[in-house]
């Protein structure tokens, strides 16, 4: 009897499910926890009290990311500097302390392999392709990018996956996006996401496991497809899943904690099986012609509030939504705009590349390639570099990106989260705007009234040297 | 967690739309290791104005808020729940939340009621100046005007919160079942089956 047709999401999905409940909640097997200090201490705390053990510490994998400053860590002497902030100092070393505590690996913040828990996972063949992957933080959807199910969770399904490897969900439904044709110059996986928010709106993907297809999602290197399930959750999808292909197999293979040998072998016979079967149906599908898709800004304070960067911002009442134009006056209001301005008169004072969503070595080299030969604008206050982990910035060095960095007046930092959320000591100071190449653009996000416009890092470049939001294919 | 049957009380016609998790509690609060006394920094931006809902007279320990369509968007973190509960919301009423969020506040007793946008518009309107009652047996939402909205939610998270189970508990007594899993990944998937270093 054939079986019936099935998408990637459903096929990883059924090779989970350890059991299905009457009511159809799944009990599903986790093959990857990664684990960060901010949303672990109190999952921690919860097992000690109760006396419960980790059930799979060699699954999991922890590394600080969000707290770290990206100044130096360690004197001259080799010794550990010490952070200033003593909250973010605590909670850091609650991390230090629990792992070893519960038999898990740290990856700690001096050692060449720490970075952002999204940009490690990939880069350490810990993230593979058809694995379920979970994290404590929202942007896990990152992993997709291999053809994982990797999805952000809460402190209590922390301590749920530490305890027992395994998640009690339902099955979302599926939501297949293609993006047909090819990319445009000057246009970039980030200006493809944003672009995709921007068509579901924040809310479109709830409920919603998405697969992005079509050739311009095919065409994307790792890296690139790493940069669109990044954002799935802005437009409110759990999961995002990209089909693993032979470009993810020659991305994953050699890793440290990938597969070798005989295994490597069956892995990719296995994986091969992964993608979604012809024939196969989602609950939703939504269609993109890829010619649609220009570099794109957020004006707005919601990732939703995307647009082509040779428009204007829009006037509240051009929505058709009474609360949408309510929010667009707060939106307005917020980020110091005017209706009708062109967005290539917004004048920014700050830059920041890095965050989960473009850290990785091709990010860093599409925004060297625009810097280089090129200095910062004067109205541009502070410009940083912030690579996704110390193999990223090792890499940078190598092909001497750093110099194209600092001579064009940018910061050149250590890996870590940074001014994507500040909860380290960089910020962005209040009323002042960032060119970000980070994932979310919400009040107080980089700051308390910092202002946000998300954009990819050659569009990043192109505001440092511009000093105001820029169509990066006038610069090249 | 406590058992959780009905929410009755003054409820918050906060109403808006996509209210993210930094808005409901700003990362720099994400810095403690504990669950407790983030309700001093929820919707702290909002709240930094004298005039806020949250805090006037009528509002203040309310233990129910109404808010706009994608509630909880953004970040997983689950501080946004301890926040709600710090600040004495153990009900949110909206057209939707978002996935993490809702899976968030179900795990800290929080019900999330999903309503349509017209039941949500009244809601609003009851709430300036009464109370509104939420029973989670029947699964309604009444007001002292004979308004009597019906509301879904799944199966397993109602019988979860009506009695207070301890999840992981539960999923610990699944041990054998887990085992058994293992064992088959072993076979079928050896390279997901060990998360070590492959020399």
């Amino acid at each position: 009897m054939a079986s019936k047709p099935r998408t990637l999401y459903e096929k990883i999905w059924d090779a989970h499910v350890v059991e299905r409940r009457d009511d159809d909640t799944c009990l599903i097997y986790i093959d990857r926890h990664l684990v960060h200090e901010v949303t672990s201490p109190q999952a921690f705390e919860a097992l000690r009290l109760a006396g419960r053990t980790v059930r799979r510490p060699d699954l999991t994998l922890a590394v600080p990311d969000h707290n770290l400053p990206t100044t130096a860590r360690r004197d001259a002497a080799g010794l550990p500097i010490p952070i200033a902030d003593l909250e973010s100092a605590q909670q850091l070393a609650a991390l230090t302390r629990n792992a070893p505590e519960f038999g898990i690996r740290l990856i700690g913040d001096a050692d060449a392999e720490q970075g952002i828990v999204h940009v490690v996972g990939p880069e350490q063949g810990f993230s593979l392709p058809g694995a379920t992957i979970v994290c404590g933080d929202s942007h896990t959807a990152c992993h997709g990018g291999l053809g994982a199910l990797a999805f952000g969770i809460g402190t209590s399904e922390v301590e749920h996956v530490l305890a027992t490897q395994t998640l009690l969900l339902k099955q979302s439904k599926a939501m297949e996006v293609r993006v047909e044709g090819e990319l445009g110059p000057g246009v970039s996986a980030k200006d493809v996401v944003l672009h995709i928010t921007g068509v579901l709106r924040a809310s479109g993907g709830t409920g919603y496991v998405i697969e992005y297809t079509g050739s311009a999602i095919r065409d994307l290197s790792v890296e690139g497809r790493l940069t669109i399930s990044n954002m799935a959750i802005e437009h409110g999808a759990r999961a995002g899943l990209i089909a693993p292909d032979e470009v993810t197999f020659a991305y994953v293979k050699g890793r440290p904690y990938a597969p070798k040998g005989a295994e490597w072998d069956a892995a990719v016979t296995w994986w091969r099986t992964l993608a979604t079967d012809p024939g196969a149906s989602y609950d939703k599908v939504v269609v993109i012609d890829a010619a649609d898709i220009a570099p794109s800004v957020t004006w707005g304070t919601s990732p939703e509030d995307v647009l082509p960067i040779t428009g204007f911002v829009p006037a509240p009442e051009s929505f058709a939504d009474p609360s949408k134009q309510d929010a667009a006056r707060k939106s307005l209001a917020y980020m110091g705009l005017m209706a009708g301005q062109k967005l290539t008169d917004i004048e920014v004072q700050n830059v920041f590349i890095g965050s989960c969503t473009n850290s990785r070595i091709e990010d860093l080299r599409a925004a060297a390639a625009v810097l280089k030969g090129r200095t910062k604008a004067a109205n541009v206050r502070w410009a940083i570099a912030v690579p996704g982990s110390g193999l990223v910035k090792r890499q940078a060095e190598a092909e001497g990106l750093d110099q194209i960095f600092l001579a064009a007046g940018f910061e050149w930092r250590e890996p870590g989260c940074s001014a994507c959320l500040a909860m380290n000591p960089d910020k962005v100071p209040a009323g002042e705007r960032c060119a970000s190449t980070s994932n979310r653009n919400f009040v107080g996000r980089q700051g308390p009234g910092a202002r946000t416009h998300l954009l990819s890092p050659a569009m990043a470049a192109a505001a440092a040297v511009t000093g105001r939001l820029a169509d990066v294919r006038e610069l090249s | 967690m406590e058992p959780l049957r009905e929410v009755a009380g003054r409820a918050i016609p906060f109403g808006a739309k996509n209210v993210d998790t930094d808005v409901i509690i700003p990362a720099h609060w994400l810095k403690t290791i504990t669950r407790d006394g983030l309700g001093q920094g929820a919707f702290e931006t909002l709240r930094a104005d004298p005039d806020n809902l949250f805090d006037s007279a009528n509002f203040k320990g309310a233990p129910i808020l109404i808010a706009g369509d994608n509630f909880g968007c953004g970040s997983s973190r689950e501080h946004a729940a301890w926040a709600l509960l710090d600040l004495g919301i153990t009900a949110v009423i909206a057209p939707s939340f978002s996935d993490i969020f809702s899976s968030n506040a179900f795990k800290n007793g929080i019900l999330t009621v999903v309503l349509p946008q017209s039941a949500i518009d009244r809601l609003m309107e009851v709430a300036q100046t009464d109370p509104v009652h939420i029973d989670l047996g029947s699964q309604t939402v009444t007001t002292p005007f004979q308004d009597r909205f019906e509301f879904e939610i799944d199966a397993f998270r109602k019988a979860c919160l009506l009695e207070g189970l301890d999840e992981v508990g539960l999923t610990l007594s699944r041990d054998s079942a887990i085992s058994a899993y293992e064992n088959r990944s072993r076979g079928q998937t050896p390279w997901l089956a060990t998360g070590e270093l492959v020399s």
